[in-house]
């Protein structure tokens, strides 16, 4: 299939659709906003249903019954929208709903601001609601790849029977791009045989539900879900690494950031420094082994996020005090450029210019 | 032999965990017969509330969702799109439809989600152990009115079926009661009046049916029946509010 240029919410829809999901329910947010947009546009084009909800509360337990009923199911909105869904995100976790959740992030606390940020890290990677429960976090650098990672999220989604969210920013959300839809168009989702569809008298009740009175249950519940989270750790695990082995320094960075990493390396190298990269893919779980293969005589890890050090704390979990970690962060909306990144660098290699 | 009378098949065959004297009983039965009755209790996906009923997915016979409080319209909804061809209902109390859930109840109402809502009101949260709720009547004492609820600080209680009855996509809007047998007859009525509204894929219907809790208003079931005939109707009167044009 051919390349077409599209703005990253749009590929976001065309992604969902040709991964066949036939279910969009959100509220408006900057900036984000064209995924609904463009979902209302196409959606019923192809007998799928758009529902604009009053709340982003209203539109995730809508994707808590779409889900339930055995619908593929998408939801998308920027941090304070997210912060409203942590609700319905909970309980989809709880009562182990597949679905897909997309979150252009924005600069905060609170109302904030409207241009990309890396904020919601905490939020995403380690639960956001209410009890014990994490989701597969996905992590686009590029518009190709949010395509991608969109259409492998449901999968993963239905498989594990979990909430996925795609973790990118406005950034990803805004920018134009080439993207190739790589995958067959007519994708089929996976017989849901728990799916409350009507018993049409044949069989028992199916019950869509997190709810466990006695205590008992509820930490055997857990128990499955945690292994459901092991599993998880075990095998999706994706990350892309770059020449760690011999690099006098590692960066550490995911989406966006990444991106702009790869530039300052570029310019670093020229110099005849020898850097390194890893960039998560998967947020949760997270590539901590890929830190066992940095050469262990570097002088550092650098850790780059358009936030005040989050992933910061994966990487010191995963470094386990071996290596030096630093970190250079932009918050507030503010994008770090490649020479600041670059500057940063040289500040702990020593002898730049 | 033959049979004169049955359980209906729309509930399951567990004992509920209602208190002695509460109405969700009768509710619950008048409910599950109406689906038997109108030929779609197999095709029925049921929603449940947080609240005294947070355990109905236990007891009705046909698929269900546990929702979280207050979003039963919204979790309907998506059952629904998903499902056009299913019966949904929602079976909510008023802490769970009048307060946290209002907007949810407002926004599938002016949809016209064609979803059907079994409301029970009786004026108190009961699970949580009788705080008051928007729809506790002035002076009404409750855990967290101890002096009665005051107009001044704590508002009127709020009437849902005539706010819902303003809303366009509110096909069907009725309040009634279970306090006597002719009014159980009256509201079973309702409720399968509602229910084909769905079934004729009309709009929204919504049920309020006046209900008592002996336990939290420290009465007795019959005097608890009596309370909400002397209190409740006069101030939630009962009645037909909307239903479609044709069958006026």
């Amino acid at each position: 299939m051919s390349k077409v240029l599209m703005k990253g919410n749009e590929a976001v829809g065309a992604a969902a659709i040709a991964a066949g999901c036939r279910y969009f329910f959100g509220y408006p947010i900057t900036p984000q906003s064209e995924v609904p947009e463009y979902l209302s546009r196409e959606l019923p084009k192809v007998g799928g249903v758009f529902v604009q909800a009053e709340s982003e509360v209203a539109a995730i337990n809508m994707v808590y019954g779409a889900a339930g009923a055995g619908g593929r199911v998408l939801t998308s909105s920027s941090s304070p929208g997210i912060a409203l869904k942590q609700e319905g995100i909970s309980y989809l976790a709880g009562a182990e709903l597949p679905c897909v959740i997309v979150d252009m992030m924005r600069g905060g606390p609170g109302l904030g601001s409207i241009q990309p940020s890396q904020t919601d890290y905490f939020l995403a990677t380690r639960g956001g609601g209410n009890g014990d429960y994490r989701l597969l976090v996905l992590a686009p650098s590029d518009v190709q790849e949010l395509v991608d990672l969109i259409m492998l999220g449901f999968d993963l989604a239905d498989e594990y029977r979990n909430p996925v969210m795609i973790l990118g920013d406005g950034m990803i959300g805004q920018m134009m791009e080439p993207v190739e839809f790589k995958e067959d168009l007519k994708r089929e989702a996976p017989e849901k045989p728990w799916a409350t569809t009507g018993t049409k008298g044949a069989r028992k009740p199916n019950i869509i539900n997190s709810l466990y009175l006695e205590a008992e249950l509820l930490e055997e519940h857990n128990h499955h879900l945690q292994a459901k989270y092991e599993k998880m750790r075990q095998k999706e695990v994706r990350v892309e690494t770059y020449n760690i082995e011999d690099a006098d320094l590692v960066f550490a960075a995911y989406g966006t950031t990444a991106r702009i990493v790869k530039t300052a390396i570029a310019k670093l190298e020229e110099e005849g420094h020898k850097v390194g990269l890893i960039r998560p893919i998967t947020l949760f779980p997270y590539p901590y082994d890929a830190f066992k293969n940095i050469n262990p005589n570097c002088k550092g890890v650098l850790t780059v996020e358009m936030n005040a050090g989050q992933m910061l704390d994966d990487v010191k979990i995963a470094v386990e005090g071996k290596i030096p970690t630093h970190f250079y962060g932009r918050t507030g909306g503010m994008v770090p450029g490649p020479a600041e990144i670059a500057d940063k660098a040289r500040e702990i290699l020593g002898g730049g210019r | 032999m033959a049979v004169i009378f049955q359980k209906t098949r729309g509930l399951t065959d567990v004992p509920t965990h209602y208190c002695p004297g509460c109405t969700h009983g009768i509710i619950h039965r008048l409910v599950a017969e109406c689906l038997e009755e109108l030929g779609v209790l197999d095709d029925a996906i049921g929603v449940a509330p947080v609240g005294c009923s947070v355990m109905a997915y236990k007891y009705f016979n046909c698929d269900m969702h546990e929702a979280a409080h207050g979003r039963a319209p919204a979790v309907a909804t998506g059952i629904k799109r998903v499902r056009p061809d299913n019966f949904v209902f929602t079976y909510q109390g008023d802490g769970d439809l009048a307060s946290i859930g209002t907007a949810e109840i407002v926004h599938a109402a002016h949809r016209g989600e064609k979803i059907s809502t079994i409301f029970v009101n009786n004026a108190i949260y009961g699970m949580t152990g009788g705080q008051m709720a928007p729809t506790t009547l002035v002076g009404q004492k409750t855990t967290t009115s101890p002096y009665g609820r005051d107009k001044e600080t704590q508002g009127s209680p709020i009437r849902m079926s005539e706010l819902l009855a303003t809303i366009e996509g509110a096909a069907f809007v009725e309040r009634v009661a279970v306090d006597t047998p002719a009014n159980i007859r009256k509201a079973k009525k309702a409720i399968k009046e509602c229910f084909q509204v769905q079934i004729d894929r009309k709009g929204f219907g919504i049920v309020e049916v006046l209900s008592t809790c002996p336990t939290n208003w420290g009465l007795t079931p019959p005097e608890a029946l009596k309370w909400l005939e002397k209190n409740m109707i006069p101030y939630y009167p009962l009645g037909n509010f909307r239903r479609p044009e044709e069958v006026k």
